[in-house]
């Protein structure tokens, strides 16, 4: 009896939980204000990082934690390792997920000086399928000022980005292209390709 | 400016040419994308063979080349010399320009000729750049464009790098009609094709860690080199129809897998 009314008691309250998500929902979706938001505090903190004269290594890990703080990484891990996913391990893409994270942070972290004395500055943004573009332009010294064009969504449950073009180059497409010649030149070997990855970038 | 524009018959020649190339053309304009992607490489064998000579020439001579410029002449003198390579493409842009019906583009690419050219002394100070004009840039790759040419297949073209079909001829028609070397008498002519190639020097050194990066660093830098140029120039181009799987609106929530 004692069970039967704590299930009726759970039933209830799922239902109330589930009304609420359903309520809340269209407050909680993603909005351009939001997307605006998330993108400037980004770059926000990147250019604290920048002006920090902090060691580069010092540097690249205050890259990574932004990187997974504000970046959706386990759908930007899979994509990377595109169809070869199919047959990873669930261990096999945590690790690739970890290896990924942190070369990615290397690589980009690396370029951190070229920004010293540069600036980004959102512009505009623009609706697509899985969220926002926020559009914005990068002044560095002594360059011509170019598009970087960061992609927003809410789908992992949290606004985060989840690609980035930089005059018109897919930043994700790039590294899936890169991690399939790494798998290519492995004979397809994840493990090899995995443990290859921590020291590349 | 008259001299580069009617008296010799700049803009005739770029006609002519540039039907011809149309012509030879054509058969490209229905080409498909042969790949998910958005790359059609059917060349891609030979394509690869001259991007390992690109890439000996790169390690053996432009970066060791472009590491001396950029170490024994100074950066005033450096940035001059790109000046003077820019305000020779000038007239180029500004028959491009006309070409394409971009008469805004037109008259900044002619007047910034005509002012850095007189003002700017031969194009050594870019006085129209420090008074905050905007800068236009154009080439007959993307006159075909705007005539309705289709991209065609990537080529990768020794010395030159990645290219397409179209940009190739682009280029070809470019260096055959260019009104100032049709102009000038030697050895005049020849100052714009050496600050050219200076030029090309110092933008080596100054993109140094992006170049290295893609050829120095990448599992295979002909597939990265062949991604980044179709990307960035169709994005220069604002041409959104050949690249699919490339689109920048392609959703990684969808099918994370999916090619």
């Amino acid at each position: 009896m004692r069970s039967n009314i704590t299930r009726r008691g759970f039933l209830a309250a799922t239902t109330a939980a589930s009304a609420f998500v359903a309520l809340a929902r269209p407050v909680l979706a993603l909005t351009e204000a939001g997307a605006r938001a998330l993108i400037n505090t980004v770059v926000t903190e990147i250019n604290r990082v920048i002006s920090s004269g902090k060691s580069e290594a010092a540097m690249i890990r205050d890259f990574e934690t932004i990187f997974v703080r504000y970046g959706d990484v386990p759908i930007m891990a899979q994509y990377v390792l595109g169809n070869d996913g199919r047959r990873a391990t669930a261990a096999q893409k945590r690790a690739f997920q970890e290896a990924f994270q942190g070369y990615i942070s290397r690589k980009y972290g690396k370029r951190f000086r070229e920004f010293i004395g540069g600036k980004i500055e959102v512009e505009k943004a623009r609706q697509i399928n899985a969220g926002y573009e926020i559009i914005s332009t990068a002044y560095l010294r002594g360059e011509a000022p170019f598009e970087v064009t960061f992609l927003v969504s809410d789908k992992s449950g949290r606004d985060l980005f989840f690609n980035l073009f930089i005059e018109g180059v897919n930043v994700l497409l790039t590294e899936r292209t890169e991690i399939g010649a790494m798998l290519d030149r492995r004979g397809g070997d994840i493990d090899q390709m995995i443990a290859d990855l921590r020291r590349a970038g | 400016m008259n001299s580069f524009l009617g008296s010799n018959g700049a803009i005739a020649r770029y006609l002519a040419l540039g039907a011809l190339m149309v012509l030879t053309a054509c058969g490209t304009a229905q080409d498909t994308v042969s790949r998910a992607d958005g790359i059609h490489d059917p060349y891609e064998p030979t394509n690869r063979r001259i991007h390992a000579f690109n890439k000996a020439l790169d390690t053996n001579l432009l970066r060791p080349g472009s590491k001396r410029y950029a170490r024994f002449v100074p950066v005033e003198f450096r940035t001059s010399i790109s000046n003077v390579s820019e305000n020779f493409s000038m007239p180029s842009v500004a028959v491009n320009s006309l070409l394409q019906g971009d008469l805004r583009s037109f008259g900044l690419s002619t007047a910034r000729f005509a002012v850095n050219s007189t003002l700017g002394i031969g194009g050594i100070i870019d006085v129209y750049s420090e008074f905050g004009v905007e800068e236009v840039d154009t080439d007959f790759g993307e006159t075909l464009y705007v005539w309705g040419v289709g991209e065609g297949t990537y080529v990768e073209l020794p010395v030159f790098g990645p290219s397409t079909r179209r940009d190739a001829l682009g280029r070809v028609v470019d260096i055959v009609t260019n009104p100032l070397s049709n102009t000038l008498d030697s050895p005049e002519k020849y100052y714009g094709t050496a600050a050219a190639y200076l030029t090309r020097l110092n933008d080596r050194d100054r993109f140094s860690s992006t170049i290295d990066s893609i050829l120095y660093d990448s599992a295979d830098s002909y597939a990265q080199a062949r991604l980044i140029y179709l990307q960035n120039r169709r994005f220069e181009l604002g041409d959104e129809t050949a690249s699919s799987g490339s689109d920048p609106y392609t959703d990684p929530y969808e099918d994370p897998y999916a090619q």
